[in-house]
């Protein structure tokens, strides 16, 4: 298809529409991974998931497998997991700790730092065989962090991460504050899947106004959970176009949050917890950031697949493309270190697999969702055109709208063209 | 007076084919009557311990009593949107084992696997696992009062999720 064709407006009509085509076309999906996937930074992993030297994760970004890990000095580095020598993969283990890594092909070893320890009969080559490092693992080309977030980037003249972020920082630094000590990840992944094209999870990730029409069963819960307390309908807040293909959608939230909106379920103990987390926020960042912090919600897309919603819980979710019609998605769930042991850990936990994951009262229903616009952008030919027109105003600048505006995927939608026009490779 | 003591292996086989009857047949509040008020629903992470504490740690499924009670009503609802129209689904359980009676439970558990169709889909996905059950005596009935399912895939792919309850 013609991307440059992918989004067609019409001022008259004040309308934003996207070709089907891009969702199911094999050859977008290619140019995707070849100029996207290739060019962006892409979440990795969080800083406290390899907190001893040795710990190590193997994750797949943009089908590439790569290790990432705390090395025996204790700095964090992520490697291709391809052996220097044939190619194998040096690292067979989804975790674990390891102070080297050896493969099992013709068992070459390398230290967890990447640097070569011995090769099959040494004495057959040169002395000089190993010289420059060119026995060593490969580190990706550039490996960058922002605030125990580590991203990959597979370009090396890519911009900073941080200029990459831009206006995400802040959103991220309003997240990332909430904790006294420091944000972590409890447990592992959740790692599921949708037979969709990638770029509908984008454009689910920052979409609530789809929340009532497809998540009735949650918001029946929650109305329970909170003696009916919660109102539904229109909700004070923003949408923002970030740059970049990044968006965020910010605004009060309708739900209990463990920092800092409490809900009858929780019993009267937590109110005061809750009502201390609260004082504690307005006595560091000022009344005005500690409402943000506490009573708003965020749903946050950084562009390509990132996605970190601090909703009724906090859930980092990346997601994978395989091909145009299959993705797999992990997520996490982040919390602060104070919360370990105690009961502000389990309510946010439960607050978490009530909504999120592939066993919660919403998520299914997105999957199902997304598998129904998937099958359906088969029709493409006669039924061409997404539409994304909700709050588009032709002769605006599209940056700012209302919470349900489709802007965020208008956004999402635009940094994508740019990147799939761009040839600067 | 029944006894935990005097439920024979057949008995409680019987009482695993009655509940994954009532699954397949989507009778979903009769299911929910196998177990306690206060029961437990809970399916680990299938990365992590699967006995590690669901307080502490992220499962897939973590329901208390009344989790497990809203969890029924709201497979019962059109809007239940990953499960309506029903999936279809076959559920095959065994190698049933008696773990034990302790602390007023019998303990036991066994395999299962179960295929899932969905008209939407037209795909087949396949769970399996294992179950294990914390039974307790409530008059001459046993009742659940624990069901921790143990998934054996490693991942949900390409499942992509567990509307079901297993």
């Amino acid at each position: 298809m013609n991307i440059a064709e992918a989004i067609r407006t019409e001022a008259a009509a004040s309308r934003f529409q996207i070709s089907r085509q891009a969702y199911t076309d094999p050859a977008v999906y290619q140019l995707e991974m070849d100029r996207i996937f290739s060019h962006c930074w892409l979440y990795v992993g969080h800083s406290t998931e390899i907190e001893k030297p040795g710990d190590f994760k193997t994750r797949t970004l943009a089908d590439r497998s790569v290790i990432f890990l705390k090395d025996r000095n204790g700095s964090i580095r992520c490697f291709l997991n391809v052996c220097p020598h044939r190619g194998a993969q040096v690292c067979r283990l989804s975790e674990g700790n390891a102070r080297s890594f050896s493969c099992i092909y013709h068992g070459w070893i390398f230290e967890n730092t990447g640097k070569s320890l011995s090769i099959a009969e040494p004495e057959t080559y040169p002395p000089n065989f190993g010289e420059g490092g060119r026995n060593d693992l490969v580190p990706v080309p550039r490996f960058e962090e922002y605030r125990g977030f580590w991203f990959v980037n597979f370009d090396r003249k890519a911009q900073s991460l941080r200029d990459y972020l831009g206006d995400a920082c802040d959103y991220i630094d309003v997240i990332v504050d909430q904790a006294a000590t420091e944000m972590h990840i409890v447990g592992k992944a959740q790692e599921y899947s949708a037979r969709a094209n990638w770029k509908l999870l984008a454009e689910n990730s920052t979409d609530i106004l789809h929340v009532e029409a497809l998540h009735p069963t949650y918001l029946d819960l929650v109305a329970t959970n909170s003696g009916g307390a919660m109102k539904r309908g229109k909700m004070l807040g923003k949408c923002v176009d970030l740059g970049n293909g990044h968006s965020v959608i910010e605004r009060q939230a309708t739900y209990g949050r463990p920092i800092a909106q409490w809900i009858s379920l929780w019993g009267d103990d937590a109110k005061a917890e809750i009502d201390a987390i609260y004082d504690r926020l307005v006595k560091m960042y000022g009344e005005e950031r500690a409402i943000r912090m506490a009573r708003y919600s965020r749903n946050l897309l950084i562009f390509p697949n990132l996605v970190i919603n601090d909703i009724m819980s906090i859930t980092v979710r990346s997601f994978q493309p395989k091909a145009a019609d299959y993705m797999e998605v992990n997520v996490w769930a982040l919390a602060p270190k104070e919360e370990i042991g105690t009961p502000a850990l389990e309510r946010r936990l439960s607050n978490f697999l009530e909504f999120l994951g592939p066993g919660g009262f919403a998520t299914p229903d997105d999957i199902e969702a997304l598998e129904s616009c998937q099958r359906a952008a088969l029709s493409a030919r006669e039924a061409p055109w997404n539409d994304l027109s909700k709050g588009f105003d032709p002769k605006s600048a599209d940056k700012v709208g209302d919470t349900k505006d489709e802007l965020p995927q208008r956004a999402f939608w635009r940094g994508w063209q740019a990147r799939l026009l761009s040839t600067g490779a | 007076m029944r006894e935990l003591k005097d439920w024979s292996r057949s008995d409680i086989e019987d009482w695993l084919y009655s509940e994954a009857a009532l699954l397949d047949e989507w009778r979903l509040p009769e299911w929910r009557q196998l177990f306690t008020e206060d029961a437990r629903y809970l399916v680990p992470n299938m990365a992590g311990d699967p006995y590690a504490p669901p307080e502490s740690t992220l499962y897939l499924i973590s329901d208390d009593g009344h989790h497990l009670t809203e969890r029924v009503k709201r497979l019962g609802k059109k809007t239940a949107h990953a499960e309506y129209p029903h999936s279809t689904t076959h559920r095959t359980i065994s190698n049933v084992r008696f773990l034990g009676i302790g602390d007023g439970e019998l303990k036991v558990s066994c395999n299962f696997t179960i295929n899932r169709t969905s008209s939407q889909s037209g795909v087949i996905d396949t769970y399996f696992g294992r179950q294990e059950y914390k039974f307790v005596q409530a008059d001459e009935k046993l009742l659940a009062r624990e069901k921790r399912s143990i998934l054996s895939i490693g991942a949900l792919r390409p499942h992509g999720k567990l509307s079901i309850i297993l």
